[in-house]
């Protein structure tokens, strides 16, 4: 299976969004680099709004991604509740 | 109170409502004639409903994210002048990467801007329309941040005074233009092909994520800051790429084999642009985050291979050049700054031989190539520079018709051997640097024919400012067109060793740490 990947500026922000995404994809794997982190997962990565906003503590609306988003790779499937990315259809 | 409440639209409610139904059919006038465009490249659309846009953004939504991007963006910008960020880098040979950035890359950027201003007026479909028209704005900020971002390295340093002017004029900054103005005449999808889809999706990646990377790596905040900013667009260009490929292949099996040929001849473009990305990754960052062959096999090798299992299922294969870039990743950063080094004096920007430390470090990356084929010619160089006998060619290089990069390519089953394609076409002979290339340009002759080749126009006496005479006696060329360029000879290029930059920011930053 083809990894999917997405990939986030290194800040406040990501930190907890990174965290929910580990939470919620047990196969992720972590690529620390200098102001960057690099996630990648076999098939499919998925960030629930509710993780996120448990770790922040606050209102997370998922298209705020776009501010810390630096790249991605996959299919991307999005709803107010769920962003996923995959390479199924 | 039994009012029932509304509850708010959900994401793709509130996409269809903001995106469909905002255009109209014609009634006095044919549509074809209002879209004169989007049919003359053979591709067949049937309903341009089926486009959607994945991150389905509304213009309410885009003009707040943006905006918000902006401000964090010019934030940092201040910050990083204020307190002469510029003092805080590795090392300044590493601002030379940023002279190459703004004259290639950033023009570049305009050229998107107005790309996609023009399709995002062509297509039929409202859905395609508000996209382009979204990464139209985007690109035109990119080239204005990016301007912004450097422009406090032009009040300190050479060669970024005119970059615009240079853009159109310099022998190795005709690489990039050629590239964007053969986009730009392309029909509509074609343009999305080539910029969306193989530039964006397939290759952008390697552009902005591991030199940008590096660029933080090496202290440079400005770089850093709007490299990721722009990256954070370029997320949505590359959904935009993918789209517009599937969307094609899905309206009509008639499309497969001309999005086929535009793939293959589109992934090869970018590919050799990449060349001087390639350089700037393994030559220019003086702590280095990873190899340009370590980049290539990541994100293009591992991450494109996945996106072509996709498309494989409507007969998509992945480029025939796939091999010859395999092969290519351990050789082409090496020749192209091998190339540079020796066009030193007609650069805009200084040039150098890696220490030692910098040298093993190639070594290492490049066990296969670097030692049997580079490393000796860089030393042989830098003893040549020591005994005073510094090497700097004083002609032109001849020009690949195409990709209009200098003849240094080599045979894929030879590094040793320099690879020449030709073709005759109209009683004339043109040149190529692979078969990649010469495909290119067999199949569009009469597009490529008529390629702007800086080293004939400087020898057809094109590229000399008015009043200069040739013909005098003791002229030199050389000077006479870094002139013509507005590149300050002595001061803007040759070695970076003994520099004004050098020596510059040596003292700045003396008096960054002390009273004197």
């Amino acid at each position: 299976m083809d990894n999917v990947f997405i990939i986030f500026q290194t800040n406040e922000e990501t930190r907890n969004i990174v965290e929910a995404i580990l939470q919620d994809n047990p196969e992720a794997t972590v690529n620390e680099q200098p102001a960057m982190v690099r996630i990648d997962v076999p098939g499919r990565l998925t960030i629930r709004r509710e993780s996120v906003e448990e770790k922040m503590g606050r209102d997370f609306d998922l298209q705020e991604l776009h501010l810390n988003l630096i790249s991605l790779g996959g299919n991307i499937n999005e709803t107010d509740d769920e962003f996923s990315l995959s390479w199924k259809h | 109170m039994d009012m029932k409440v509304k509850n708010k639209l959900g994401l793709k409610e509130r996409y269809a409502v903001m995106t469909r139904g905002l255009d109209w059919e014609t009634t006095y006038q044919p549509m074809d004639k209002v879209f004169p465009y989007d049919k003359f490249e053979g591709i067949k659309i049937h309903d341009w409903d089926k486009w959607e846009d994945p991150f389905r953004l509304t213009m309410e939504a885009y003009w707040k994210y943006q905006a918000e991007k902006e401000r964090k963006l010019y934030a940092i910008i201040d910050a990083f002048n204020q307190n002469n960020g510029h003092l805080g880098i590795t090392d300044a040979r590493y601002i030379n990467a940023l002279k190459i950035f703004l004259t290639a890359v950033t023009p570049l950027e305009y050229m998107a801007h107005r790309g996609f201003a023009h399709v995002g007026r062509q297509f039929r479909g409202a859905g395609a329309r508000v996209a382009c028209q979204m990464q139209s704005i985007d690109e035109l900020r990119h080239f204005q941040t990016q301007i912004h971002s450097m422009s406090n390295y032009n009040k300190h340093y050479n060669g970024f005074h005119d970059f615009q002017h240079m853009n159109d004029r310099v022998w190795y900054l005709s690489v990039p233009k050629s590239f964007g103005e053969d986009a730009f005449t392309s029909g509509p999808f074609e343009f999305l092909t080539s910029i969306s889809f193989s530039f964006e999706y397939v290759l952008t990646n390697l552009l902005f994520v591991p030199f940008i990377s590096g660029a933080a790596y090496n202290g440079d905040m400005a770089a850093t800051t709007f490299g990721f900013s722009a990256q954070s667009d370029e997320a949505r260009h590359m959904t935009l790429g993918l789209e517009i490929i599937k969307f094609m292949l899905e309206q009509d099996p008639d499309n497969l084999p001309i999005v086929q040929r535009w793939i293959e001849k589109w992934t090869w473009r970018g590919i050799r642009l990449l060349s001087i990305v390639a350089m700037m990754t393994d030559y220019m960052l003086p702590k280095r985050v990873m190899s340009w062959k370590e980049s290539w096999e990541l994100y293009f090798e591992q991450g494109v291979s996945a996106l072509f299992n996709d498309l494989a299922r409507y007969g998509i294969t992945v480029p025939k050049c796939w091999e010859q870039a395999k092969i290519e990743k351990e050789h082409i950063s090496h020749q192209t700054w091998a190339t540079f080094y020796q066009f030193g004096a007609a650069a805009a920007f200084h040039t150098w031989i890696p220490g030692k430390e910098e040298l093993d470090w190639l070594s290492e990356k490049y066990p296969n190539t670097f030692d049997k084929y580079y490393r000796p010619r860089f030393e042989h160089w830098a003893e040549e520079a020591a005994q005073g006998k510094r090497f700097y060619s004083k002609t032109l290089p001849m020009l690949c018709q195409v990709c209009q990069i200098p003849m240094f390519f080599t045979e894929p089953d030879d590094p040793t051997k320099i690879c020449y394609r030709e073709t005759d076409y109209n009683g004339d002979k043109y040149h190529t640097c692979s078969d990649g290339c010469k495909h290119v340009f067999d199949h569009e002759p009469e597009k490529y024919v008529q390629a702007w080749l800086p080293p004939h126009q400087v020898f057809q006496g094109n590229c000399f400012n008015p009043g200069v005479d040739p013909t005098v006696e003791g002229f030199d060329p050389l000077a006479a067109l870094m002139d013509y360029y507005h590149v300050q000879n002595g001061r803007d290029n040759m070695d970076f060793d003994g520099s004004e930059d050098q020596k510059n920011f040596e003292t700045w930053r003396q008096t960054a740490k002390s009273n004197t």
